[in-house]
């Protein structure tokens, strides 16, 4: 269950410049997620729920606001240590998978562990429990181009969360799968929520995908619509 | 060990196009290897001329002989122990393209001014009783086939004429820097042909070598030697060895400054080839890099991949390079006969080669790794899809 917020948001803004003009894409945004929670960002193209997922991740940073992970404010981070905290803090699943094409399944799950200065053996382990997790163990010796779309992204679900991380960010994660392979990613996705308590924060244009989250938040021209609870509500 | 594996399959995954970058390199520092020795083959000489030896001439120019009897003066001078003559023959054996220097010496004092020549004592003995006799360099007798007691004719430019000679000896360099292309015969056999052909060009030299007791007295001596023989008909120019060497050099200074420039030329045109190769490599992986970057790797991670695979690449092309820079140069060798007395690849030239395979691979990394490095991540995957 939900507990404590997590990630809280205070009066948000983010813009980018195009073409010499301000284009505003979150205004005066405030909320928080709460610990636990499986969270379904939705919204037309260009309302900004993945630049809000951008900089919950910390891989972008706000115009003004506050954003306050795990009591971190993150927007304050010089480059550099926002990168180790994401290393830290951050399970990254991204539509396209996007793994490494030169490292098979094993590497690939591997790679954010070489931030942490496990030894070899440790690394060993843990990327076993993880691909063991996502039901690839047979297949970690592949490459990315030898697994289908559904098992590239359950590599990529494994390494989300081989560093065990405090938030998991998935960015239309089924974006690219079909129906069966999509159920799939989104049945892992529920389990790593339910079964391991992790913070799921997930934008998607798919309807079915956001009724498997706790509360699905709809954002319009970068401000929030609506909240719902698919799952109440079911 | 997992970044090294990183590296090397990057490196690896256009295996065409690294291929063809590798053969880029390879050649390119091959044929750096190639110009830089032709390069110091052009100084081998001055760079192995003996500190203790001296080279008189007439101050005027080389061309212009010195008279016999100033040997027995510059004998007397305080810090020299021996004094020898020498006139250059400038013959021409069978045709003009078979080039060799060729010396009128008196052997009796100039062979034991050059201890690095090496002669079984037998032949030096035939040598010495013999006025036909001459001696020739290894490398010569190889090109030539010259064995002892062959007959060598050659026919006279400066010193008209058809000269016989019998090879009486061959000597060996003291060790592979010693020039062993050279032919030297008696300079009396010379002298008494030209007391009854052309007697005022007899008891005349070319040059008097100057042995010193030790190479510090090389200043003293040379002033010595030349106010002696200061306001005579024949002034004096007294020199080291390596001056009088380098005095040669720079006669043909505008060649070896082409083949130094077109050696670098050739570094700079492959550095440009590996710049633009490893700038579409980066191109093509702005989004793994933003991948990178958004699981925590730092821009000096990035960096040390991009170098890395740059400088994997360069290596390996410099490495085969390197490899074949020694057979092609004794291909090159043997082509060029007795042009240069000495041609080989020195470690000093290796050493140059890794040096410009380093900076390749370096400057080839700069722009595609200071790229990465300043990628926002949010640019870097939007390059998906």
């Amino acid at each position: 269950m939900p507990g404590a917020p997590i990630v809280q948001i205070r009066h948000l803004f983010k813009s980018y410049r195009r073409g010499g003009q301000v284009v505003p894409v979150l205004h005066d945004l405030s909320f928080d997620i709460a610990q636990g929670e499986f969270l379904a960002l939705m919204g037309p193209s260009g309302s900004g729920k993945s630049t809000l997922l951008n900089l919950i991740a910390g891989i972008d940073k706000p115009d003004s606001g506050e954003l306050r992970i795990d009591e971190e404010e993150i927007s304050r981070l010089s480059e550099s240590e926002l990168a180790d905290w994401r290393s830290a803090n951050i399970g990254f699943i991204f539509q396209f998978y996007n793994l490494m094409p030169v490292l098979n399944a094993f590497e690939n799950v591997e790679l954010p562990l070489l931030l942490t200065g496990l030894g070899k053996r440790d690394r060993r382990e843990r990327v076993e429990l993880a691909l063991e997790m996502v039901s690839l163990t047979d297949r970690a010796a592949h490459y990315p181009s030898e697994l289908s779309g559904g098992q590239q992204q359950r590599v990529a679900i494994a390494r989300a969360i081989i560093t065990d991380p405090l938030l998991i960010v998935a960015d239309e994660p089924t974006g690219d799968l079909d129906r069966v392979s999509a159920g799939d990613i989104l049945g892992l996705l529920e389990r790593l929520n339910s079964e391991m308590g992790k913070t799921v924060v997930m934008v998607t244009h798919d309807q079915r995908a956001a009724e498997r989250a706790h509360l699905v938040k709809q954002l319009e021209k970068g401000e929030l619509a609506q909240s719902t609870m698919p799952r109440a509500t079911a | 060990m997992y970044y090294l594996k990183l590296v090397l399959r990057n490196a690896l995954r256009h295996k065409l196009r690294t291929g063809l970058t590798v053969l880029g390199i390879f050649v390119a520092i091959l044929a750096f290897g190639l110009l830089r020795t032709v390069v110091e083959s052009w100084f081998a000489g001055a760079e192995n001329a003996s500190t203790t030896r001296l080279v008189t001439r007439n101050a005027i120019s080389l061309v212009f002989p010195l008279p016999i009897t100033y040997g027995e003066r510059i004998r007397r001078v305080e810090g020299v122990i021996g004094v020898s003559h020498a006139n250059w023959f400038g013959g021409v054996y069978v045709s003009e393209k078979n080039f060799f220097p060729q010396f009128a010496v008196d052997a009796a004092t100039y062979l034991p001014l050059y201890p690095e020549y090496r002669i079984p004592p037998e032949q030096m003995k035939a040598f010495l009783l013999d006025r036909k006799g001459c001696v020739v360099g290894r490398k010569l007798a190889l090109q030539y086939g010259f064995k002892v007691g062959d007959l060598v004719p050659l026919r006279g430019t400066i010193f008209p004429g058809t000269w016989q000679f019998v090879v009486k000896a061959i000597y060996d360099g003291a060790d592979a820097k010693t020039d062993t292309s050279q032919f030297f015969f008696h300079w009396d056999y010379l002298n008494e042909t030209l007391k009854k052909t052309v007697p005022r060009r007899a008891n005349s030299v070319g040059v008097y070598i100057v042995g010193l007791d030790q190479a510090s007295h090389a200043p003293s001596v040379s002033a010595a030697v030349d106010q002696m023989f200061r306001n005579s008909l024949a002034e004096t120019l007294t020199e080291t060895e390596k001056a009088f060497q380098l005095g040669f050099v720079a006669m043909t200074e505008a060649i070896v400054v082409a083949i130094q420039i077109v050696s670098f030329l050739v570094i700079f045109i492959i550095m440009a080839v590996m710049a633009n190769t490893m700038a579409m490599t980066a191109r093509e992986r702005l989004a793994e890099y933003a991948t990178m970057k958004a699981l925590g790797f730092g821009p000096g991670r990035l960096m040390t991949l991009i170098f890395g695979e740059s400088l994997a690449i360069a290596l390996a092309g410099a490495a085969a390079g390197i490899c074949a820079t020694y057979p092609v140069a004794d291909w090159f060798a043997a082509k060029l006969g007795t042009l240069f007395p000495v041609f080989g690849v020195s470690p000093h030239t290796v050493i140059m080669q890794v040096g410009a395979a380093l900076l390749v691979g370096m400057v080839a990394a700069l722009f595609p790794g200071v790229r990465a490095a300043r990628l926002r991540i949010v640019d870097g995957l939007r390059n998906i899809g």
